[in-house]
């Protein structure tokens, strides 16, 4: 499928939620609210929340993905998604330190 | 046939695109101003 | 899942409200025609300072993230800081409304050395003329004192919040301009008959046109400018403007007024819109969860007379303080549907005999009563 033959730059990155956001679980997914911009996102399925959690402990997005059983069909819908979340600062770049143990 | 054949890919690949598009759609995120609720100040 | 059916979602309600707003004191220094909460004297069974840090403690368990907190003049409470604070550190954001005259140098300095903090200041003219008919004499230099105090003390950001009325609908490019001029956010909201509203609307309410007006400067200008999803009702005059399009009332918003009183929204202060008091046992998070106005607001809303009508998937059928105050029933068009539904409704009732007399009052009235003339 020509999907899976560009894969979007955001998979390699190291991500992380950032750390003035809150996440309060709702039966569609949750509610992400940024203390410091004041903004409100809708994370609108339970698969969402789950990736947004997962993000901290892996060392890139793809990662996350797989380690939350993402069905690669969905990797580019959430790679969107994700993508939109780091416009509005919810989710950052994570700085990788090397070295550290 | 051939033809049928490649008809038969035709169709598979039309719906393919069809199942993507439909993943592709997928809305994940909705992002609303927290002034964006009526009934408040 | 599609943007239609996250609003489905909220419109069932949730464990907790969004935001809310909370009215801490009826007090004000002002007495603006147009007020929902027919604000002036304080209540004497007003919340305590340890009450209303329970409240808080209650709203940080369910995780709301963000209130609006008003009045009345919030500031004129003795514990207004106090409050701020705790709400602040507690892990809730506050936007408060005020109309800036307590706003000094000084305090400016204190707000501007807060986080996760906003204000809302509130102007309904660009000039002293248009202002004051509305909000009283000395109100817009009081407002713009404030303005200028925070600007000096470097604040930021703050909001400039007008209620949109036939008055002033000519003034919006005026308006944008002032907030622009102190970087600040403007917001236009819809006025609703709440309150001393309820009297001022006949003189007050924009006309048709001006709705029209109001729904178009939006769509052009309105990229930066705040409504508080206010102007749904207008969506029926082409695409929806920003905003969750819905009532939040009991969904994902509420109010809780000074005397610990929550009703659905700060438009609907009356008895058929209270939900409980959050000095009930189970307080606040009860209220919300299971009172009986509230699960009723989340169940399906018949379109009533609006079923069919075309428009009612955009414009929802308005606003319920809207209707209620004005008399018109709930499932019907709203007092002003774009389409003309609302005032063919009102005309047939003024043609009913005692139609004056079936207009709710609202709840209470906290207006303080007219200065006796000094005797010479």
């Amino acid at each position: 499928m020509s999907t899976d033959l560009i894969a979007h730059p955001l998979l390699a990155a190291a991500l992380e939620l950032h750390p003035q956001v809150a996440l309060r679980p709702e039966p569609f997914g949750a509610l992400a609210y940024h203390y410091g911009n004041r903004r409100l996102v809708f994370l609108k399925h339970p698969d969402m929340v789950a990736v947004a959690k997962a993000l901290g402990a892996h060392d890139t997005f793809a990662d996350a993905l797989a380690a939350c059983q993402i069905a690669p069909a969905r990797w580019p819908s959430f790679s969107k998604a994700f993508a939109s979340l780091q416009e509005s600062d919810v989710v950052r770049a994570r700085i990788v330190q090397e070295g550290v143990g | 046939m051939e033809n049928e054949a490649v008809e038969a890919v035709a169709v598979a690949v039309d719906l393919a695109v069809a199942v993507d598009l439909e993943i592709e759609e997928e809305l994940l995120v909705e992002e609303i101003s927290i002034d964006g609720m009526c009934g408040v100040y | 899942m599609s943007a239609e059916s996250l609003v489905a979602q909220l419109k069932t309600g949730l464990d907790a409200p969004i935001c809310l707003t909370w009215e801490l004191t009826y007090a004000c220094n002002l007495q603006c025609v147009h007020c929902l909460s027919s604000s002036g004297q304080r209540d004497d069974r007003e919340l305590s300072t340890a009450e209303a840090k329970r409240v808080l403690d209650q709203l940080r368990e369910l995780q709301v993230f963000y209130i609006n907190i008003g009045g009345g003049e919030p500031m004129v409470r003795r514990d207004f800081f106090e409050l701020v604070e705790y709400s602040v550190a507690s892990g809730i954001g506050v936007k408060f409304s005020t109309n800036g005259a307590f706003i000094d140098e000084e305090k400016a300095r204190r707000l501007a050395a807060m986080e996760y903090l906003d204000i809302q200041i509130s102007l309904d003219g660009v000039d002293a003329v248009t202002n004051d008919a509305v909000r009283g004499i000395g109100s817009y230099d009081m407002a713009r004192r404030a303005m200028d105090n925070l600007a000096a003390a470097d604040f930021g950001p703050f909001k400039i919040s007008v209620v949109a009325t036939r008055q002033n609908v000519p003034q919006l490019d005026q308006f944008k301009a002032l907030a622009d001029s102190y970087g600040a956010q403007l917001r236009i909201t819809r006025l609703r008959p709440s309150g001393r509203g309820v009297d001022s609307w006949d003189d007050l309410h924009p006309t048709n046109a001006q709705q029209r007006e109001i729904y178009d400067w939006l769509m052009a200008n309105g990229e930066n400018v705040l409504t508080g999803d206010s102007f749904f009702h207008l969506n029926a005059l082409g695409p929806a403007l920003p905003g969750l399009n819905m009532c939040g009332a009991g969904r994902v918003v509420c109010l809780i007024d000074p005397i610990g009183d929550v009703y659905a929204c700060p438009f609907v202060i009356h008895d058929e819109f209270r939900a409980g008091n959050v000095r009930d046992p189970g307080g606040f998070a009860k209220v919300w969860k299971q009172s009986d106005l509230f699960t009723s607001l989340r169940e399906p809303q018949s379109a009533g007379a609006c079923a069919s009508c075309g428009a009612f998937d955009a414009c929802q059928g308005g606003c319920m303080a809207a209707k209620f105050f004005t008399g018109l029933p709930l499932d019907g068009p709203d007092p002003e549907c774009v389409i003309g539904h609302g005032e063919a409704q009102l005309a047939q009732l003024a043609a009913q005999p005692v139609a004056v007399s079936l207009k709710p009052r609202p709840a209470m009235d906290h207006t303080k009563p007219p200065r006796q003339p000094a005797l010479t």
